[in-house]
């Protein structure tokens, strides 16, 4: 299977850390505690030069526990390969540390995250909502969440509560 | 206009009415509220293949004291609605509204928690035109269908709606 | 647990001779639906705040609750300017998380119609930045040469601009006899009216000041930022996922990868300009080589049996059944897969759970990170050069917001 040997650096470098690989249709999968998630970034992006993160966001495994997985695609511009960093995060502790720091682009990929499923990036410079208003209350793509809830929005567009 | 109040129901109101209503309706100034997807035919309806200046409506105003028809193109979502309410309210009188598309009409496919499903909870609806995205001959029988519903008004009746 | 602070968009932390400028929700110089909170000194821009979501259409939790197939419709309006690449990438995506290939030729028919997109694309966000440069005679140009693409799509699917023409495993139909020939005329007209756009254009002064040296974005800060497509190719990265990872037949095409030097929204242009030539090449070459055959899998478990076969097999009749009321079954599993699209990586990163229904289906906006990226661009430069820069990063509200 190509590409395996991704897997391994990383698990070689973090064999307390990793829980789980595969590489599922040719995608490289890491699965890390969530408490190793900036460690195992900063080795990614340092070490196996991992520049660009392509892609972060979240799943919502509703009733599974732990509930929720963070998962972030990276891509290599120099080597031209790709991993799939993944790691589970409990509905209890609905947190994790923000990757901002290391890849600028994380900005507005975790504040969708915590728009749409509610998890708290630790860190995050300016973790407000991205696609939804202030007054809307809940987190849409959550299983729990019904699709047809609407919430009118109660303000003027502008900020103002006047209307 | 203020000419009703001297004239009244009278002959002279109703020469008054064609004279007004054949000058509305061949000048739409439009206001293009324009969000999603129907925005790609609407600019198709403005080029030169459609042309719509044929209906003199091809000009438009992007601030809404300026304009008469509201065209709401495309999807408008609960952030927006309150947008699209004030833009409404800005237009002066007479002023009119079409629906362009279905997610403007009935909030379309998009039966979910994000979409108002039809602008008509948030502004008044003159015309809808139907099509996802309707494609730029329904937006130009929409347009022949407003003109048609413009001609019929007198400048006695009070757009209070 | 909404602990995100309420921003404040009261005027009091403005420093001395500071204005806020308020551009959009609805703006006539941003095409689509955002708003942009401008701090000025004097016509300089010091800060701006992009505020997305007027368009949040709740795309991907309407996919988990409809069957595969029935997302289909719904990608078209992602990216609504190519809405044929968005068709291809998740038809994609689902037959790679299935371990099926599509037949040669469905593969050339996608990438034919991926390429016809493209250069709708480019040709709507030159004409449209254009337009609000103040050069309108080009926006009537480049919209001519997209109504003859326009034409195409509608020959091959029926629709305009909502085509819905991938399925699971093929497509919805083959295309009609003599289309060989409308394209080869279709691609003439383009090329033609992009020749008048391109002596407008190009070397106009006017138009190139504007855009030289404006929206700068270095390479290194583009791919901190995560910008790819023409954006990140214009500062200088020949990234094309086209070139990088090949996906459908594109591996079996002769195109150059046009890329930039200086990252700036001239470089774009120009970048966009190229690329629409070397679509058309992609595209000739594809309708050249377009081989015989199906267009569809053979297998009645991924892709509706033709509908006469319906009426006299009993096979094809629950195979029609089992599809159309369950949909296509997918093992439990997750995929990611990326495909070019006009603006960068589009990427569909699909969970599913072994059933009917995907588990997640998640988007990765090329327009997003652009986006993201805008203040970047516009910081220090003056506030006639956002237009500028907003009208070359061509943000498409449906993918940006979903």
């Amino acid at each position: 299977m190509t590409g395996t040997y991704l897997t391994d650096a990383v698990k070689e470098r973090f064999p307390e850390d990793v829980l789980g690989t595969h590489a599922f249709r040719g995608d490289d999968t890491v699965v890390i505690r969530k408490e190793a998630l900036p460690a195992v970034a900063a080795f990614l992006k340092d070490q196996l030069g991992f520049d660009m993160l392509m892609d972060l966001t979240a799943v919502d495994y509703l009733p599974r526990e732990p509930r929720f997985e963070l998962v972030c695609h990276l891509y290599s511009t120099g080597r031209n390969v790709r991993l799939r960093l993944k790691c589970p995060v409990p509905a209890g502790d609905a947190s994790v540390a923000s990757l901002t720091p290391l890849w600028p682009g994380a900005g507005w990929f975790e504040r969708e995250a915590w728009d749409m499923f509610g998890l708290d990036f630790k860190g995050h410079p300016d973790l407000r909502r991205l696609l939804m208003y202030e007054s809307f209350e809940g987190h849409p793509l959550r299983k729990d969440y019904p699709i047809d809830r609407h919430q009118p929005r109660r303000d003027d567009g502008a900020g103002r509560t006047d209307r | 206009m203020g000419l009703e109040t001297a004239f009244g129901h009278s002959y002279l109101t109703t020469r008054l009415d064609e004279a007004v209503n054949w000058a509305r309706k061949y000048s739409f100034f439009q206001y293009p509220f324009v969000t999603a997807c129907c925005g790609m035919e609407f600019m198709s309806t403005f080029a030169s293949t459609y042309d719509i200046a044929r209906f003199g409506a091809e000009y438009p105003r992007f601030s809404p004291r300026q304009a008469d028809v509201l065209f709401v193109v495309g999807t408008v979502n609960e952030k927006l609605a309150p947008v699209l309410r004030r833009v409404y309210d800005q237009m002066c009188e007479p002023k009119w509204v079409v629906a362009f598309g279905v997610c403007a009409t009935s909030g379309g496919f998009y039966d979910n928690y994000a979409v108002v499903q039809g602008i008509d909870r948030i502004v008044p609806v003159d015309i809808y035109i139907p099509g996802c995205p309707p494609r730029p001959e329904a937006v130009l029988d929409a347009l022949m269908e407003l003109q048609r519903r413009v001609d019929r008004e007198s400048v006695l009746d009070r757009r209070n709606k | 647990m909404n602990r995100a602070p309420a921003k404040n968009w009261d005027i009091e932390d403005l420093g001395e001779g500071r204005l806020a400028l308020n551009m959009g929700p609805s703006h006539p110089a941003m095409h689509g639906i955002v708003r942009l909170l401008v701090t000025l000194e004097g016509e300089r821009v010091v800060s701006a705040d992009p505020e997305i979501g007027y368009l949040h259409r709740g795309f991907e939790k309407t996919c988990e609750n409809v069957t595969w197939n029935q997302c289909i419709p719904y990608t078209d309006r992602l990216n609504y300017v190519s809405p044929f690449i968005n068709n291809a990438g998740f038809a994609l995506a689902v037959e790679k998380l299935l371990g099926v290939e599509p037949p040669a030729r469905c593969q050339y028919i996608r990438v034919l119609m991926s390429e016809i997109s493209r250069v709708t694309d480019h040709l709507t966000c030159i004409g449209a930045s254009a337009m609000e440069l103040g050069a309108f005679t080009v926006y009537f140009y480049l919209i001519n040469a997209r109504e003859a693409m326009y034409r195409l799509g509608d020959l091959a699917c029926g629709a305009r601009v909502t085509p819905a023409y991938a399925r699971v495993g093929g497509l919805a139909n083959d295309l009609p006899p003599g289309f060989a020939a409308e394209a080869a005329a279709a691609f003439k007209a383009v090329r033609e009216n992009l020749a008048d756009a391109d002596r407008l254009l190009t070397r106009n002064r006017i138009f190139h000041d504007r855009l030289r040296g404006t929206g700068t974005l270095t390479k290194e800060d583009a791919v901190a930022m995560s910008v790819t497509g023409p954006a990140l190719r214009a500062a200088g990265m020949p990234f094309d996922v086209r070139k990088a990872s090949p996906y459908l037949v594109y591996d079996r095409f002769d195109f150059d990868v046009p890329v930039g030097s200086n990252g700036d929204n001239y470089d774009r242009y120009l970048v966009r300009m190229e690329e629409i030539r070397q679509s058309l090449r992609i595209a000739e070459q594809a309708l050249a080589q377009l081989p015989g055959g199906p267009v569809n899998h053979p297998s009645y478990a991924v892709i509706l049996p033709p509908k006469a076969e319906t009426h006299g097999c009993i096979e094809a009749l629950m195979a029609h059944f089992k599809l159309t009321v369950d949909g296509v079954k997918p093992p439990a599993g997750e995929v990611y897969q990326a495909v070019e699209g006009a603006n960068g990586e589009l990427g569909f990163y699909l969970v599913s759970d072994g059933t009917g229904r995907p588990w997640r289906v998640r988007v990765r906006p090329p327009s997003l990170p652009l986006t993201a990226a805008l203040p970047a661009m516009v910081k220090g430069g003056y506030i006639a050069d956002v237009v500028a820069t907003f009208g070359q990063i061509n943000m498409i509200g449906g993918e940006l917001e979903r």
